[in-house]
């Protein structure tokens, strides 16, 4: 019933507001001209109501139909547009058509714009997905967009600030009692790291002190334990999965002991793993409420505002709060604090979190860190050879031109206009760009294993892994690099005049764009050239850093970190291994980097000045052939709680003036350190302390059996050096079961040194590679079609007798000019560039050899040589006949 | 082609026009042509005067106010301009004098 009725009343609206038929309406939609739709609509409306009243509904919609269909011939003549849209489509697969044709061909110059956009796409690809990693840090973490870091410019007198990820306690502890309008706080304190020991498993481990609030301002989600109270008591602990899987096997830890420095903490909580985008990184979690009561009680001033150098403080901000309005708490906080301190300054301000990891330079970082310039360097690179496959592609589709604009000559006399040429021309390159990412895609594939491979931080800064965000993105990225490539010559081939190309084909102005390929080709040349040289440079510089006579001997020196274990046993077990020579002991290795410094006082107790260290015992000179000036080696063996001696270098004696600088004389000084009187008993010549960017700085050597030794130096004579290492990895098992050996030797240690630069040198290297090879393939391809187009011309020069090498010097003069003046770009730039900008930040680098820039250019030219020769030669020897006979 | 030159139903399309002051819109124009003409004007044809006669500016037009007829849509109104008020006005001198020296015995009794 219900049914029935609504179908009559259905049909009772229509007959009472009858409307005209839809499909016309579209119709007219679809095909008038905007400016006019309305009024024509309107008429018709109008029409139609008139004529629903005279002459029923059925006729009104039948003339409502006749008259779209009139209108539609008057306005076909008005306004064409929609016709061109229609013949557009149609015309598409005539346009894939001839592009591939084209493309199928040139297989030569296909060839050339496909490699080239692939392997350069490729290096894009690494970029795109290297950002994407840094960007996509932390992301896991609910709270990402409000929560901050606490950090500290900490300023002494009137040094330069230094600039602190860490801050301390006390900043937590006061923001927390007094800013109001902060969601969350913690704190996490760093050093808690070694070994955990559960029944016989021994597992070494790095962990934070992290206070309660923890899981509230972090999303590590816990598996077991609750997230409010498991960082709550003294001695609580949180095992990662993968630690308490490692320390307890299958069985449930919560609750158990886990046994660190002979104390027992209690397992609270199952973290599920970190993942590797997380800028914190943990095997465990001890509570805070433990530093409190272990670190505390032995340091006074472990809550100080003074002790900035191992606490984090993060904390998140209501959504509504703007991070700035906070500043001037934290000023006033700082003015507060600051007003107990003489001559020094602490200051402490909000990062947000995403800039944790791609920020400025923090020292005390947590976590990995990127500086963003390495980011925008290595864009930079890619960018440049991206750049110059383009140019490439623009320079090769331009010189074609004669052979394809017949081509667009017909299509725009049949009607194609402007726009449509243009979007033809994009479309390909656009095509063509999408073929070279499959290509660029294996590429990839390829470059990533080596490029996580090249340096282990890297493996450990990012994953480089794919996902369907990061594929999208290297869809539009190649689809942007196919619109930059084929924007110009889309750009020439819709402006060419249609009908002088039908009428004469060579009245096309080819030629007239020879000026912009030539400076493409020498824009081309030119980054080539700086590539080559500055890789050339780099490496020289590298290897001399590496090979740099520090001032002592490194050679066949084994370092061996002794991790707590005791290095007299150690030393007597090695001694008796045949291929170890000397031993000697050291704090530290010095020339890689890492620096130890403490404050020397000489006789003026104002006068205090930072002095470089490393505590060493009395086998450490002669292990390393250190060159005494004046003095002699540590003679007294000190017993623990004792110390008298020092050996210093001469920026000492120059610093303090210790009797006029006179190395004889100054022995028998007193100066003071750490608040102990120590005699000079030797006077070192100056040696490289710190890295080779660093000028040399006052050091002094120390003797005191105070704190244990870092390292064991083994002087090593062997011939056979896996039998050697061997037998010490034997002695080193029988003190220590539980830590590897980690042993390296000197030389190899300066060179991870400097693997940064080693990185550098090798990523540089390899784009300049690439930027050689893209440039060269352009190259390649402009030679054969110039040699190509002027056939006629030679074979005609020929038969009026030209010689074989009169016409090569004529073919390849242009190309040659354009190499020279690339050249004399290039070799001013980079030299410039290197003496003015970058070596001046090495305090002892390698003078710029002219060799270097010289044979990189002569490389670079003779590549160019041998294509540009080897062509214009083919060509010259054409046999004129044959070639005069087709024409 | 397009020159100042009135077609015949361009000139009584324009006359329509002014004789319809401020309320000249293509329907009014149809209507009005048909009642006078007794020809049957098609909205189409009319349609294509209109714009071709404000190409030659002899013509203006602009949007009335929305309408509740009409399907809402607004009408567009035209208005002579002062080209086409010389237009006319030519055509009419045009006329005259030829009239005016026909002989008179000419068209007489042949009507």
């Amino acid at each position: 019933m219900n049914r029935f009725d609504n179908q009559n009343n259905r049909s009772g609206d229509k007959s009472q507001v009858a409307q005209p038929p839809r499909w016309a309406q579209h119709l007219i939609r679809w095909y008038c001209r905007p400016d006019l739709l309305e009024d024509l609509q309107g008429d018709l409306n109008e029409y139609f109501e008139r004529n629903l009243k005279t002459k029923g509904p059925g006729r009104a919609r039948w003339i409502y139909c006749l008259d779209a269909l009139k209108f539609f011939r008057l306005y076909t003549i008005r306004k064409p547009d929609f016709l061109n849209l229609f013949i557009h489509w149609i015309m598409i697969g005539s346009y894939l058509k001839t592009s591939r044709r084209s493309l199928v061909r040139n297989k030569l110059f296909s060839f050339i714009n496909i490699f080239g956009l692939a392997v350069s796409m490729s290096v894009g690809l690494l970029v795109i997905s290297l950002i994407s990693d840094f960007l996509s840090y932390d992301d896991f973490q609910l709270k990402k967009d409000r929560t901050y870091r606490v950090i500290t410019s900490y300023q002494n007198l009137d040094e330069p600030a230094v600039e602190l990820a860490s801050t301390s306690v006390k900043v937590g502890q006061e923001i927390r009692k007094t800013v109001a309008g902060i969601d969350e706080l913690t704190i996490l304190r760093n050093g808690f790291s070694g070994d955990a020991h559960v029944g016989e498993t021994v597992v070494p481990f790095e962990a934070y002190w992290a206070d309660n609030s923890f899981f509230k301002v972090f999303s590590f989600p816990l598996l077991k334990g609750d997230p409010a109270t498991a960082l709550k008591e003294p001695y609580s602990l949180v095992l990662t999965e993968k630690t308490a899987k490692k320390l307890f096997g299958d069985v449930d830890p919560l609750g158990k002991f886990v046994r660190f420095d002979s104390l027992n903490y209690t397992v609270t909580g199952i973290a599920k793993d970190v993942p590797k985008l997380s800028h914190l990184r943990f095997d465990a979690l001890v509570s805070f409420a433990t530093a409190d009561a272990l670190l505390a009680k032995k340091d006074p001033n472990f809550h100080g505002w003074e002790n900035v150098w191992q606490n984090y403080v993060y904390l998140v901000l209501p959504s509504t709060s703007d991070p700035a309005s906070l500043q001037p708490t934290l000023d006033k906080l700082n003015a507060k604090e600051n007003a107990a301190l003489k001559n020094r300054k602490f200051t402490v301000a909000l990062q947000p979190l995403n800039e944790v990891v791609l920020s400025k330079r923090l020292d005390n970082s947590i976590g990995p860190t990127m500086r963003p310039i390495a980011i925008w360097i290595l864009g930079g690179l890619a960018f440049i050879i991206i750049l110059s496959a383009c140019f490439n592609y623009t320079n090769l589709s331009i010189a074609r031109s004669l052979r394809r604009s017949r081509e667009v000559g017909i299509r725009k006399i049949i009607g194609a206009m402007k726009s449509h040429v243009l979007g033809q021309f994009m479309a390909e390159s656009v095509i063509i760009a999408l073929m070279a990412l499959v290509f660029s895609f294996g590429l990839f594939l390829f470059l990533r294993t080596q490029f996580l491979a090249l340096d282990p931080h890297i493996g450990d800064l990012v994953t480089l892994d794919l996902s369907p965000r990061i594929i999208l993105y290297f869809l539009v990225f190649a689809m942007v690099v196919g619109l930059a490539a084929g924007f110009l010559p889309a750009l020439f081939f819709s402006r060419i005049n249609a009908l002088q190309v039908i009428k004469d084909a060579s009245t096309v102005k080819v030629f007239q764009r020879i000026s912009m390929r030539k400076a493409l080709i020498v824009i081309q040349y030119t980054l080539s050239l700086i590539f080559i040289a500055t890789t050339l440079i780099g490496y020289n510089q590298y290897r001399g850093l590496v090979l740099f006579d520090l001032g002592f001997t490194t050679e066949n020196i084994l370092n061996i970190r002794l991790q707590g274990n005791k290095g007299d046993v150690l030393a007597k077990e090695l001694s008796e291994i045949p291929a170890v020579r000397e031993i000697s002991q050291s704090m530290m290795i010095t020339s890689l980097g890492s620096i130890h410094g403490t404050n020397m006082k000489y006789t003026d107790p104002r006068d205090s000045a930072m002095v470089w260290l490393n505590q060493v015992d009395e086998h450490y000179l002669p292990v390393h052939n250190h060159k005494l000036v004046a003095g002699k080696n540590f003679t007294l063996r000190p017993k623990k709680g004792e110390e008298s001696e020092a050996i210093v270098n001469e920026q000492v004696l120059k610093r303090f003036n210790i009797a006029k600088r006179d190395p004889e004389k100054a022995l028998g000084n007193v100066v003071t350190v750490d608040g102990k009187k120590l005699t000079i008993v030797g006077v070192l010549k100056d040696f490289h302390y710190g890295t080779m960017d660093k000028k040399i700085e006052p050091v002094m050597f120390r003797y005191s059996a105070d704190e244990p030794w870092g390292y064991l130096n083994v002087k090593i004579a062997s011939t056979d050096l896996p039998a050697t290492m061997a037998s010490i990895d034997k002695a080193w098992r029988k003190l220590d079961k539980v830590h590897p050996l980690e042993a390296k030797f000197y030389d190899d240690q300066i060179e991870e040194a400097y693997s940064q630069f080693s990185v550098m040198v090798k990523v540089i290297g390899f784009i300049a590679f690439l930027a050689i090879c893209i440039a060269s393939l352009g190259l390649f391809g402009m030679v054969v079609f110039t040699t190509e187009t002027r056939l006629k011309e030679i074979s005609i020069r020929k038969v009026l007798g030209a010689t074989e090498g009169g016409l090569v010097f004529l073919l390849s003069r242009g190309f040659l000019g354009l190499l020279l003046v690339a050249s004399l770009v290039a070799l001013p730039a980079t030299y410039f560039f290197f003496d003015k900008v970058v070596l001046t930040n090495f305090a002892y680098h390698q003078p710029i050899g002219l060799s270097e820039l010289v044979i990189g250019i002569g490389l670079v030219m003779l590549l160019a040589f041998l294509m540009i020769g080897s062509q214009t030669l083919k060509a010259a020897r054409n046999n004129p006949a044959k070639v005069l006979k087709s024409e | 082609m397009k020159g100042s030159n009135l077609g015949e139903f361009e000139e009584l399309v324009l006359l329509t026009i002014a004789a319809l002051v401020n309320d000249a819109y293509s329907v009014a124009v149809c209507d009005e042509l048909e009642k006078h003409t007794g020809r049957a004007a098609k909205l189409g044809v009319v349609h294509a005067v209109l714009n071709r006669l404000e190409e030659k500016g002899l013509v203006k037009s602009r949007m009335g106010e929305a309408t509740s007829t009409r399907g809402g849509k607004r009408k567009r109104y035209y208005e002579v301009t002062h080209a086409g008020k010389v237009a006319l006005t030519n055509a009419k001198d045009v006329r005259e004098s030829l009239w005016r020296i026909i002989p008179g015995f000419n068209l007489e009794g042949s009507i």
